[in-house]
């Protein structure tokens, strides 16, 4: 069953029961409490094609997103996260119920993953070879991510590129993009049909708008991929395109600053990173047109 | 009974079952593991439960996602050890010219002495301890060598100073472990004032290593006051479990131990916590009791005392049913919370610390 299954007064009823609801994202599945109506209903939006997972199978993280109960529900009501038990993050304005849902999902994978090897990059598959876009700030990483999956790729994830350490193997978790400021607009403009759900303003990155992951990618996230190319985009406005190989020695410090495990793996961490830039192709590309971008990547794709 | 009946009493805990019995882990379905994983995550035992597992060769039986959180645990747990070997190399390292004896306490001991239910515990700081006398040279010297005090405010300088039985914890900018430097193993305003010479007198070389760690003796003494008359034992079940780990690998090694425990005990002052260590590990982990009820109850405290311990502490030191939040387990953590307090220092020491303390929050409220 999907979420698309349940009609919006099923998902309440369900997700303000006792037990909640239990949702696969691919490596991973989460319970979620909510009795928040309008949180419900954007989640309902960005995750309809997600599989919801019978009561009685093991879940990774437990959730609840509510409302604080103080006398804030008076004025200026809130909305809190708790992740396991724990309550990492400040209340948000009730309105912002999906930001910090996101960004609590984003802690408990970040913080107990660690079976898995983590990079902080966009993951897009095409004739079997991964593409792999790690984020620098100002990287337009998710931008881009998000257009070229609109041009015949898969889209893997735009966050977590999460790696099986047995075998090198990515595992993809195609959750909704949290598009920023400019970028909504770009998307909007590039690709009229995707959908964006509703605009968060004011969040701690400005004005948030998530874009949901085309439902293909969702019904093949069990489907995983093998790392192949490794592109390290910088947005410049203006500028020309211009693809350049990136030394491996080079790549391998860039790679392991990318990983949000590194550290934790040890070992397994460096083995991973080796195996990976010794198998795939580096680059690092600067761009300022998305449609010039994209005709760059299928080519270095192609060309595999 | 079906599992609904049975773990649906908040009474009843699935954790404490499967540590008395791991194999029955063979019998779990999803909601057993269920409950398992997420009461251990809620006391910090998940990487011990995985160690245990893997103890009991019960791998092969595990659903996949409980397994990827067991080795993530044991990932958590590998990383946070590294971290403190490392620490404690740095430490000796800038301690090469400190020409004084440093004691190694409590997790990073276990860890040198490579004790084995060690692979399974969260360490968080690097705790040592050097003779009273020696505190401010060992101080100064990594202060020179780049650690950092972590207390700025100058009153809880001057707390730590006046009133505890360490300093003011330091840290490394490069690696952030904190390093707390005691110079006994409780404050020195509590009732128990175990004498610090005779630690140190007692203490062990390991390996080729120029620190040293506590007897073995010494190490139980130590974890059962700083859980028993140092701590508000609230969801702790993680510290008995560390003196049940302790008592069973001592035990293993020389079966006198425990008579060697109590004697030790007496030395120190330190029957009271000692008897809740037999007690509770006993009731609750079924740790071996190789020594005489009638000894045990020698050290007892007088009836109302032992009778509201026996009542409170269960409630308070055991994890809760994260299904069931009870209104008995806040009271009995509020009533032992209060106990911590009261036996950590005289009230003519604490009120004013404690009204102190209070105004310093709202000010910082306020700017």
């Amino acid at each position: 069953m999907k979420i698309a299954h349940l009609t919006l007064k099923e998902l309440i009823d369900t997700a303000s029961s006792s037990s909640g609801i239990n949702v696969d994202v691919g490596p991973f599945a989460f319970n979620l409490r909510s009795k928040e109506k309008t949180f419900l209903s954007t989640f309902r939006d960005l995750y309809i094609d997600f599989p919801v997972v019978p009561s009685d199978e093991v879940v990774d993280f437990y959730i609840e997103l509510n409302s604080p109960n103080n006398l804030r529900k008076y004025f200026g009501p809130q909305v809190n996260v708790t992740l396991d038990g724990e309550q990492p993050f400040q209340p948000f304005a009730i309105t912002h119920g999906m930001p910090l849902f996101e960004w609590g999902l984003n802690w408990c994978i970040a913080r107990q993953g660690q079976h898995l090897f983590m990079l902080h990059s966009a993951v897009l598959e095409r004739n079997g070879k991964a593409l792999i876009l790690p984020a620098v700030p100002g990287s337009g990483k998710s931008t881009l991510c998000s257009a070229i999956a609109q041009r015949g790729w898969r889209f893997l994830s735009d966050e977590f590129c999460m790696i099986r350490p047995s075998d090198g193997q990515i595992l993809p978790i195609p959750r909704p993009t949290p598009l920023k400021n400019e970028s909504i607009e770009v998307i909007k403009d590039f690709s009229p049909d995707a959908f964006i759900g509703p605009l968060f303003p004011k969040t701690r990155k400005g004005t948030i708008g998530h874009l949901r992951a085309p439902s293909d990618s969702v019904a093949s996230m069990k489907k995983t991929a093998t790392p192949a190319l490794i592109v390290f985009p910088r947005y410049e406005s203006g500028s020309t395109i211009n693809l350049k190989p990136l030394n491996k020695s080079y790549a391998f410090l860039k790679l392991t600053t990318n990983s949000f495990n590194y550290h934790f793996q040890g070992q397994t961490g460096f083995d991973l990173v080796c195996k990976m830039i010794s198998e795939c192709d580096t680059y690092d590309l600067v761009y300022s047109n998305l449609n010039e971008a994209i005709a760059c990547i299928n080519q270095i794709n192609d060309d595999l | 009974m079906t599992f609904k009946n049975l773990y649906d009493e908040p009474s009843k805990s699935l954790l404490l079952d499967f540590l008395n019995k791991p194999s029955s882990a063979a019998d779990f379905n999803n909601q057993h593991w269920t409950l398992l994983i997420r009461t251990a995550k809620a006391c910090k035992l998940l990487a011990h439960v995985a160690w245990v597992i893997d103890q009991h060769n019960l791998n092969s039986i595990l659903p996949e996602k409980v397994k990827n959180q067991f080795i993530a645990a044991l990932k958590i747990a590998e990383f946070r050890q590294r971290q403190t070997l490392w620490e404690i190399n740095r430490l000796r390292r800038a301690l090469k010219s400190f020409d004084a004896t440093v004691i190694v306490l409590k997790g990073g001991a276990y860890l040198l002495l490579k004790l084995p239910f060690a692979k399974g515990r969260l360490l968080s700081d690097v705790d040592i301890m050097v003779k009273k006398a020696n505190i401010n040279n060992i101080e100064q010297m990594l202060l020179e060598q780049l650690w950092e005090s972590q207390k700025v405010d100058e009153y809880d300088q001057h707390y730590y100073r006046q009133w505890m039985h360490e300093i003011p914890p330091l840290s490394h900018p490069l690696r952030a472990v904190e390093v707390d430097i005691h110079h006994t193993i409780i404050p020195p305003t509590s009732k128990f004032k175990p004498d610090p010479n005779l630690l140190f007198t007692d203490a062990i070389k390991v390996d080729d290593i120029n620190f040293k760690v506590l007897s073995p003796c010494d190490m139980v003494l130590h974890s059962a006051v700083h859980l028993f008359s140092d701590s508000d034992l609230g969801n702790k079940l993680r510290d008995l479990v560390d003196l049940d780990q302790l008592f069973r690998h001592f035990v293993s090694q020389n079966t006198n131990f425990q008579n060697h425990l109590f004697k030790r005990a007496r030395e120190l002052g330190l029957q009271r916590p000692l008897y809740y260590t037999f007690k509770f590990t006993h009731q609750f982990l079924g740790t071996p009791l190789t020594i005489s009820k009638q000894e045990i109850s020698s050290i007892s405290p007088p009836f109302p005392v032992s009778w509201l311990m026996n009542t409170l502490v269960p409630l308070a030191l055991l994890p809760e049913n994260p299904n069931h939040h009870r209104q008995s387990v806040r009271f009995a953590r509020w009533l032992l919370y209060i106990r911590s307090h009261y036996l950590r220092m005289p009230l003519r020491l604490l009120l004013p610390h404690l009204a102190r303390k209070s105004l310093m929050r709202i000010k910082a409220d306020e700017d």
